[in-house]
C-alpha cells in the first residue's frame, strides 16, 4: 500500500539532521536554558541552525543537479489499514523551501542575539525560534498531508507563544489569542480538506493521492455539502485554502497578522514574513495536482489573493506603526503570491516567496534595528532623520524597499513582474482582469506606502524625542551582519533566480521546478509569456508595473522627503476615505459586531442559565452541586473508622446476596 | 442414614451463631476471632459433606486449604492484637475506629 | 441407626458448645468450649468418611491453634466485668440477620438438589481405602500448586506473625508519636535575655 524508498540519491542521514539539528538546539536550550545561561543558550542554537541552513544550501545544490528523494523513515501511528508514516519528499520545490527557512531562519537568529541582549526570556526565546525552525521545516520537507498538519498546527503553536512572548504585556497576550483563534478558524478548514482527502482516497501520502486525483476527477465525483452539490476535488481544494488562509493571512482571515506586530520583531521577520505565513502559498504550490483540477478552486484562490493584495496594500497607506506597515505589506505581497498559484503560474509564486522572504525579513529587520536604536518607540512621526545615525541600516534598508516596490534590477522586480504578466496572460474572464488591475494598483501603493515608512523614518524632519536623542546609534554587528547577508539575498535573488535557475521556464518539466509542480498546458500562462517573447530582461521600460512603482515612489519622494503640508492636507480633503483606511476598514469592528459579541452573548447565556442557574443554584433543591454536597454529606457517616461497622457491612451484604440469589433461584 | 441436609443444617446452625457472635461481641477481638473459626468450621463441614455424598476428593482438599489459611490468619491475627494491645491497653473493638480517612 | 445417633450427639454439642462460645462472659470459657466444638465437628468428620480431616482438626486446632488463643488471652487479661455491657445492643439487628439467614440457608439444603430424599445415603467405603492416602495422591498431583502456594502463606504468615510481635529492646530510644504531636511551642523554646 505505503510507497516505499524511490529514489535513494540524497543522503538520509543529512536529510534527517537538517530538521533534527533546530529541534536538538531547542530541547537542550528549552529544557535547560536556566542552567547554561544566555551566552551557551545562544551559541548552540546559532551552531545548529546555522549547520542546519548549511545542509540545506548542500542539498538544494544536489536536488540542482537531479537528485530527489522519496521515503519513510518510521511509522507515526497505525491502526488497522490505516498507517501513517514519517517520511520526506524532496524535490526542487522542498529544496528551495528549506534553504529559504533555514537561511533566514540563520540570520534572524545571529540577529537576536543583539536584539534580544538582556531580555529575561532570553534562552527561551531562542528555544522558540529553533523549535519553529523544526516545525517549518517539517511542513515543507514531509511527504504526506499528515506531516504537513503537524507542521502546520506546530507552526502555530509556536507563532502564539512568540507573539506572546513578552506575557506580562496585556496587548501581546490578546495579539497571540487573536492568532490562535483565527488560525483555529482556518486550521479547522484545513482539518476538514484533509479528513476529506482520506475519506476519498484512502492514503494521505502525496503521491498516492496526487496519482489517484486524476481519476477522481475522471468519474466525476461529487458531494452535497450544505446542501448543494459541488465536485469532490473542488471541495478538498476549497477546504485546503480555508487553512491557507487563515495561514497566511488572506482576507477576511488577515486580521491577526498585523497585531501580531506585537511580537518581537526577530519573529516578525522569521514567522510573520518569511516563513510561517508563506506556508499557505506552498501549500497551493505543492498540492497543484490537486487544485489544477478546480477551475472553481482556482478561481476562489485568484479572487482572495487579488482582493488582499488590494485592500492590505490601501490601508497600508495610512498606517503610522513602521512594523504594521510592512505587516500589511506582507499580507498584501502573500496575495500576490497566491493571485500566481491561482493564475497557475506557481512557479512564479514560489519565486515571489524566495525573493520575499529575503527582501521582507530584510525589511523586519531593518525596522527592528531601527526600533532598537530609538528605544522601542515604532511610531514613524517620532522618527525623522535617521539617516546620519544608522548607516548600515539605512542603505540595507533601501535596498530591501526597493526590491519591495519592484525596482529593477532588485530581487521583487523580477517576481512580481512576472505574476503581474501571469495573470495578464492567464484567460479566466472577470476573475484574471479583476486580479491583474488589483495587482497593478497594488504596485503603486506598495511602492508609495514602502517609501512614504523609509523618508519618514531616515529623511523628513527630525521628530524624534529629546531624551532618545542621546541613544541613537548604529546597531552593533550582530545585528547589521544579518541585514547584509540579507541584502545580498534581496539584491540578487530575483536575478539569481532568473537566470541561474531558470525558474520562469514556460515548461516547468524543463526548468527549475522539474516535476514537482504540475501544470496544465492550457492553464499555463507562463508558455503564453514565452510565446510572446516578453519576459525578457530588458522589456521593464515598456511594463506598466514598472512605471506605476517608479511613481509611486515618486510621489512619496514629492510628499514626504521633506516636511511638506500634502499629506495633511489630502487626508483632511478625503476624510471618509482616511478613516476608512486608518481603521483597517473596519475589519476589526465587524468581526467585534457579528462574531465576537454575540458569541460573549451566547456564553453569558449558558454561564448565567447553565452553570449558575442549573449547576450552581436553582433547578432540583439546591442544583446539582448542592445536591453532590448533601448526598456526600449522607455517604460520609458509612465511613465512620469502626472496623465493627465494616465486618457487619460485610455480613449483611453476603445476607442480602444470598437473598437475592434464593429468591432468583 | 443421615441424608446430606443435615449435616448442611449443621454447617447453617454453627455460621448462624457465628455471625450473632459477631455481632453480640465488641468488647474482645479475641472472641470475633473464635467467631470466626466457628464460620469456617461450619464451611468445612459443608465441604466434608459434600465430598462424601459426592464421591469427591476435592471437596476434603478444600477443608485442607481451608484450614490452613484460617491457621495463618489466626497466627496473624493474634499477632496483631498483641501487637495492638502493647499500643493502646485494650482490644475492645469499639476503640478500634482509628480508620477514619 | 448407630450412625443417626452418633450424628444428633455431635451435632447437638456442636451447636451447644457454639452457643456457649457466643455466650459465655468469661473470654477463657469461650476458647474452652470452642474446643469442644471442634472435637465434635472432628466426629461429624469420622461420620463423612473424612479421617484424615477429624484427626488433623483435633492435632491442628485443638493442639495448636487453640493453644495460641489460650495463651493471648492469659496474656492480655481482659477486663471480664467491662466485656459485658452494652452487648445486648446489637442482638436485635444481628439476631434477626442471622436467624434470616439461617431460615434461609435450611431452605435451600432441604429442598431441591440438596433435598433428604435426592441424597439421602453414600455408600461407606471399608477398611482398604485409606483416606488419607487417596488425599495425598490428589494433593501432591493435581493440587500441587495450590499446595506450595499454601505453604508460602504459612511461612509469611510464620514471619508476619514473629515481626508484629517483636518487642523493642528495652534500652533502645523510642519516639512517642502521640507526645510529639502534641507538642507546643512553649515546650521547647525559651527565651534567653541577653
Amino acid at each position: 500500500m505505503v510507497l516505499e524508498t524511490t529514489e535513494m540519491t540524497l543522503n538520509t542521514t543529512e536529510l534527517l539532521a537538517i530538521p533534527l539539528l533546530p529541534l536538538l538546539g531547542a530541547l537542550v536550550v528549552g529544557l535547560f536554558g536556566w542552567a547554561i545561561k544566555d551566552t551557551l543558550s545562544h551559541w548552540i542554537t546559532c551552531v545548529c541552525v546555522i549547520l542546519s541552513a548549511l545542509l540545506s544550501i548542500d542539498v538544494f545544490i544536489q536536488v540542482l543537479d537531479g537528485a530527489e528523494f522519496y521515503g519513510n523513515f518510521w511509522t507515526w501511528m497505525a491502526a488497522g489499514d490505516f498507517v501513517v508514516q514519517i517520511g520526506m519528499m524532496i524535490d526542487p520545490l522542498t529544496a528551495i523551501m528549506m534553504m529559504t527557512v533555514t537561511v533566514v531562519s540563520a540570520c534572524v537568529h545571529i540577529y537576536t542575539i543583539g536584539y534580544m541582549h538582556g531580555d529575561a526570556g532570553y534562552p527561551r526565546f531562542f528555544a522558540y525560534i529553533s523549535a519553529f525552525t523544526f516545525s517549518m521545516l517539517v511542513l515543507v520537507m514531509g511527504n504526506s498531508f499528515f506531516t504537513l498538519f503537524f507542521g502546520w498546527e506546530a507552526v502555530g503553536l509556536f507563532s502564539y507563544l512568540l507573539i506572546g512572548f513578552w506575557y506580562k504585556k496585556d496587548s501581546a497576550n490578546v495579539a497571540a489569542m487573536k492568532a490562535f483563534i483565527v488560525n483555529r478558524v482556518g486550521d479547522f478548514g484545513f482539518a476538514i480538506g484533509i479528513l476529506a482527502v482520506w475519506y476519498y482516497f484512502g492514503t494521505v501520502d502525496y503521491r498516492e493521492v496526487f496519482a489517484a486525483v486524476p481519476a477522481l476527477v475522471e468519474s466525476a465525483s461529487s458531494m452535497s455539502f450544505l446542501g448543494w452539490e459541488i465536485d469532490t476535488i473542488t471541495f478538498i481544494c476549497l477546504a485546503l485554502f480555508v487553512g491557507a488562509m487563515g495561514k497566511s493571512g488572506q482576507v477576511p482571515l488577515h486580521i491577526w497578522l498585523p497585531d501580531s506586530m506585537e511580537g518581537p520583531t526577530p519573529i516578525s521577520a522569521l514567522i510573520h514574513a518569511a516563513t510561517m505565513v508563506t506556508a499557505g502559498v506552498f501549500m497551493v504550490a505543492r498540492l497543484s495536482p490537486m487544485f489544477e483540477f478546480s477551475e472553481v478552486a482556482l478561481a476562489v484562490v485568484i479572487i482572495v489573493g487579488a482582493v488582499t493584495a488590494f485592500m492590505c496594500a490601501t490601508i497600508g497607506l495610512v498606517q503610522n506603526d513602521i512594523k504594521r506597515v510592512i505587516a500589511y505589506s506582507t499580507c498584501s505581497q502573500l496575495g500576490y503570491m497566491f493571485v500566481a498559484c491561482g493564475v497557475s503560474a506557481y512557479s512564479a509564486g514560489i519565486f515571489h516567496l524566495m525573493t520575499h522572504a529575503y527582501f521582507k525579513a530584510l525589511l523586519f529587520l531593518a525596522a527592528g534595528s531601527v526600533i532598537h536604536a530609538v528605544m522601542n518607540n515604532q511610531d514613524i512621526r517620532k522618527m525623522g532623520k535617521l539617516r546620519k545615525f544608522m548607516p548600515i541600516t539605512y542603505a540595507t534598508m533601501l535596498l530591501a524597499a526597493l526590491a519591495l516596490s519592484g525596482v529593477p534590477p532588485f530581487a521583487g522586480f523580477w517576481s512580481k513582474d512576472l505574476i503581474i504578466e501571469s495573470a495578464m496572460l492567464r484567460e479566466m474572464g472577470w476573475v484574471s482582469e479583476f486580479a491583474y488591475y488589483a495587482l497593478l494598483s497594488g504596485v503603486f501603493m506598495t511602492a508609495f506606502y514602502t517609501f512614504r515608512m523609509f523618508f519618514l523614518t531616515f529623511h523628513n524632519s527630525d521628530r524624534v524625542p529629546v531624551e532618545t536623542k542621546s541613544h541613537l546609534h548604529e546597531s552593533p554587528k550582530v545585528i547589521t551582519i544579518p541585514l547584509v547577508i540579507l541584502a545580498v539575498g534581496a539584491v540578487v535573488s530575483g536575478i539569481w533566480g532568473v537566470f541561474m535557475l531558470d525558474i520562469t521556464n514556460a515548461e516547468i518539466v524543463q526548468g527549475f521546478f522539474r516535476d514537482s509542480i504540475f501544470v496544465m498546458d492550457e492553464h499555463n500562462p507562463l508558455i503564453t509569456l514565452a510565446l510572446h517573447g516578453s519576459h525578457a530582461w530588458y522589456h521593464f521600460a515598456f511594463t506598466a508595473p514598472f512605471w506605476l512603482a517608479i511613481g509611486g515612489i515618486g510621489l512619496a519622494y514629492a510628499m514626504y522627503f521633506r516636511e511638506t503640508k500634502m499629506p495633511a492636507k489630502i487626508a483632511a480633503t478625503f476624510p471618509a476615505i482616511y478613516t476608512f483606511l486608518l481603521n483597517k476598514w473596519y475589519w476589526d469592528e465587524m468581526y467585534d459586531r457579528f462574531i465576537v459579541r454575540p458569541t460573549r452573548r451566547l456564553g453569558a447565556f449558558f454561564w448565567k442559565t447553565g452553570d449558575l442557574g442549573m449547576i450552581d443554584q436553582g433547578m432540583i433543591h439546591g442544583g446539582v452541586v448542592n445536591t453532590v454536597k448533601n448526598g456526600a454529606a449522607l455517604l460520609r457517616n458509612i465511613q465512620s473508622g469502626m472496623i465493627y461497622h465494616y465486618a457487619y457491612a460485610m455480613v449483611i451484604g453476603v445476607f442480602g446476596l444470598l437473598t437475592y440469589l434464593l429468591l432468583n433461584a | 442414614m443421615v441424608p446430606l441436609s443435615s449435616f448442611l443444617i449443621i454447617g447453617a446452625a454453627l455460621f448462624s451463631i457465628g455471625i450473632v457472635g459477631l455481632f453480640l461481641n465488641r468488647k474482645n477481638v479475641i472472641t470475633i476471632l473464635m467467631c470466626i473459626e466457628l464460620m469456617l468450621l461450619a464451611v468445612n463441614i459443608n465441604f466434608a459433606a459434600f465430598s462424601h455424598f459426592l464421591g469427591d476428593i476435592s471437596g476434603q482438599i478444600m477443608v485442607f486449604f481451608v484450614l490452613t489459611v484460617a491457621a495463618a490468619e489466626v497466627a496473624v491475627g493474634l499477632a496483631i492484637l498483641v501487637a495492638y494491645y502493647r499500643q493502646r491497653r485494650s482490644i475492645a473493638i469499639e476503640d478500634i475506629n482509628t480508620l477514619q480517612g | 441407626m448407630l450412625e443417626t445417633a452418633f450424628f444428633n450427639l455431635f451435632g447437638g454439642l456442636a451447636i451447644a458448645a457454639a452457643l456457649g462460645v457466643i455466650l459465655s462472659a468469661n473470654t477463657m470459657h469461650s476458647v474452652m468450649w470452642l474446643i469442644l466444638c471442634f472435637f465434635n465437628a472432628s466426629g461429624l468428620f469420622f461420620l463423612l468418611d473424612a479421617e484424615f480431616l477429624g484427626i488433623i482438626l483435633i492435632l491442628i486446632y485443638v493442639g495448636a491453634v487453640m493453644v495460641l488463643f489460650m495463651f493471648v488471652v492469659m496474656m492480655l487479661e481482659v477486663n471480664v466485668a467491662k466485656k459485658r455491657e452494652g452487648w445486648l445492643q446489637y442482638l436485635p439487628v444481628g439476631g434477626m440477620v442471622s436467624l434470616i439467614l439461617f431460615i434461609e440457608l435450611v431452605a435451600a439444603s432441604t429442598s431441591g438438589l440438596f433435598g433428604s430424599e435426592k441424597m439421602a445415603t453414600a455408600a461407606h467405603l471399608g477398611k482398604e481405602v485409606s483416606n488419607t492416602e487417596e488425599i495425598g495422591k490428589v494433593l501432591y498431583t493435581q493440587y500441587l500448586l495450590a499446595f506450595e502456594i499454601a505453604a508460602i502463606i504459612l511461612l509469611v504468615a510464620l514471619v508476619g506473625a514473629i515481626v508484629l510481635t517483636l518487642r523493642e529492646r528495652k534500652d533502645a530510644k523510642y519516639q512517642n508519636i502521640s507526645k510529639q504531636v502534641q507538642v507546643r511551642k512553649e515546650d521547647r523554646l525559651r527565651k534567653v535575655s541577653m
